[in-house]
């Protein structure tokens, strides 16, 4: 049994209202703050499986490095996926300023307790699948971090006005390519609208459950973490996609996508919620392979790591042996 | 597209900066393949920005190539149109990236050597060649100062990483002389003030990276072996392979933009 005199119930009623209130008045919530446990754990969960995403997310991309069509397209390819370690890397140490190392989350990434977005656990078949995921991946990525750059965690929120003007040139490389693909030959065409069919999907699914059945939403949304409902970042992703699609000349990959006068909004038929639920439980194409890659990654580079550390060691009592002799 | 290529009725200057071409391009691709497979994310990083710089040094000497060539050619084509016995690069480019030890290892010998031959190259007569060394010169000063630390630490950190980095040097020694060899077309060059005698940069070289190595009691040693034959189009097995998995699409989608 837990024993907690009056006056610390107190202080922490008292911490607990101040952090309320700060919520309410729209102020972040710094790193040396206090903060419930609980909103510790959410925002932890929530920006580790961000960081995770873009980190897991170069593999699909990364497959078409080698074989990208031309020295431009390469380049542009490469700095993209550079780009996303470099969001992994500023998420990992933004998440750390909670009191979890970098190690701890790799740790949890690969025993399968930390998720990943699931659409990185479909494959890339053709160079048309590069340019619909900086296209739709990026796209939707850009509606949900937009709207969290008003997260209640500061470091958070500032992550995301970072990154999201990277993630704007990803989409535009991305669709970029698609319409030079949609816009070349029938081949090209065809492999460009195999790409959006095959992608539109999974990218849908990005923006989680319908708000009816997402598990962490309520409690994220009182606690201003999560700023937008699902469904309504996922109908913004539509409407704004929609035409796009038509620009490209391709057909829709939904029969169902059609304008509603009424709601002002574009209707679109019913994700599959079964797939969804299997690939994000680790059954998709590629979960197995995407931590198999990231796990083997991990362990060719443990020599390196362990040769960093020892050679610090060295240097280490190298100074200590020569205070010493100076000393005596 | 190119329908049919025959290297030796090309002029000087053009063989001079496809051969310079191709070595960057043929490096830029093997330190891609360590995107998303690296030790460390910031590796990950680094490592592809040094290929960026590879590849944006790559479109330039094509672009310039081409140009030279005048049959409206692209970087492109130069790049996905011609096969193995066409490629003219410095066989140490195309070596498999190997464990991370190779890798910079063989980025620690090209950086010294790219700090010594750039720093002639960009008083090239040749104003197109001089303003690439220009602008390739920073980029290697860079790649140096990151190479250095990690052949330090490396040959002085562990047992394992130090056995690495000797193997390295093993495997990488034969492919260093080729680097200081003057192609005919190259020695051409050297008389109009245009390209830069790579035979006296091996001196500089050698005294510069046994000195670093010898720090960390690393033996380059002497190599009796020298493997060449990269600027006449005789490579490794290697280099087919990379030219299947890079020239892939625009060979078998011919005559289409991307
Ligand atoms: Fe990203
Ligand atoms: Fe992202
Ligand atoms: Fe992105």
């Amino acid at each position: 049994m837990q024993v907690i005199n009056k006056d610390e119930q107190l202080a922490m009623a008292e911490e607990l209202a101040k952090f309320e209130q700060k919520i309410a008045d729209e102020q972040k919530i710094e790193p040396g703050d206090w903060m419930p446990e609980a909103y510790r754990k959410n925002v932890i969960r929530q920006m580790s499986q961000h960081a995770h995403s873009e980190i897991i997310g170069m593999q699909p991309e990364g497959n078409w490095i080698t074989r990208a069509p031309s020295l431009r397209r390469k380049a542009i390819l490469l700095s993209k996926v550079q780009d996303e370690a470099g969001h992994g890397l500023y998420l990992y140490s933004s998440t750390e300023t909670l009191g979890i190392s970098r190690s701890q989350m790799i740790e949890a990434l690969q025993s399968g307790e930390a998720k990943y977005a699931q659409i990185f656990n479909y494959p890339t078949l053709t160079w048309a699948d590069v340019g619909a995921i900086g296209w739709l991946v990026d796209g939707a990525a850009i509606v949900n971090q937009i709207s969290l750059q008003r997260t209640s965690y500061g470091p958070y929120a500032r992550a995301m006005v970072r990154i999201c003007k990277e993630e704007s040139f990803h989409q535009r490389q991305g669709y970029e390519a698609m319409y030079a693909l949609s816009h070349g030959t029938p081949v090209q065409k065809q492999m460009a609208q195999d790409a959006l069919d095959r992608v539109w999907w999974p990218s849908l699914m990005m923006f989680g459950p319908h708000d009816s059945e997402s598990a962490h939403s309520s409690q994220s949304m009182a606690w201003k973490i999560k700023r937008m409902s699902n469904d309504y970042l996922r109908q913004k992703f539509i409407d704004q996609t929609v035409p796009q699609i038509e620009v490209l000349g391709l057909a829709m990959p939904d029969p169902d996508i059609k304008w509603n006068e009424e709601r002002g909004h574009y209707d679109s038929g019913e994700i599959n919620w079964q797939e969804f639920k299997e690939v994000i439980n680790g059954s998709g194409p590629c979960n197995f392979q995407r931590i198999k890659h990231h796990k083997a990654a991990h362990q060719d580079g443990e020599w390196v790591r362990e040769a960093v550390r020892s050679y610090k060691q060295k240097q280490v009592n190298k100074e200590i042996n020569k205070q010493n002799e100076t000393a005596a | 597209m190119i329908n049919s290529f025959s290297i030796e009725q090309q002029s000087p200057l053009f063989r001079f900066v496809l051969g310079l071409a191709d070595d960057s391009v043929v490096l830029s691709h093997r330190l891609s393949e360590w995107c998303s497979n690296a030790p460390y994310l910031e590796e990950d990083i680094a490592l592809s920005n040094v290929a960026l710089d590879y590849i944006g040094r790559a479109r330039m000497l094509y672009q310039y190539a081409a140009e030279i060539e005048g049959k409206e050619h692209t970087e492109d084509d130069l790049a996905y149109w011609r096969n193995e016995r066409e490629f003219t690069n410095l066989l140490i480019h195309e070596l498999p990236k190997g464990d991370f030890a190779f890798t910079m290892m063989r980025q620690f010998f090209l950086d010294v050597f790219y700090h010594f031959y750039l720093e002639k190259l960009v008083d090239s007569k040749d104003e197109t060649v001089a303003a690439i060394a220009a602008k390739a010169i920073k980029e290697t000063r860079y790649h140096l100062k990151r190479s250095e630390p990690w052949i330090r630490q490396l040959s002085e950190g562990t047992e394992e990483s130090r056995a690495r980095i000797l193997r390295a040097v093993d495997e990488l020694k034969d492919f260093v002389g080729e680097l200081f060899e003057m192609p005919p077309w190259e020695a051409e060059l050297l008389a109009e003030g245009i390209s830069v005698d790579r035979s006296s940069l091996q001196k500089p070289w050698d005294d510069y990276v046994q000195k670093f190595l010898a720090v960390s009691d690393v033996d380059f040693g002497d190599s009796q072996l020298q493997i060449r034959g990269g600027r006449n189009g005789i490579h490794t097995e290697h280099l087919g392979h990379m030219l299947c998995e890079m020239q892939y699409l625009q060979r078998c989608y011919p005559t289409m933009q991307w």
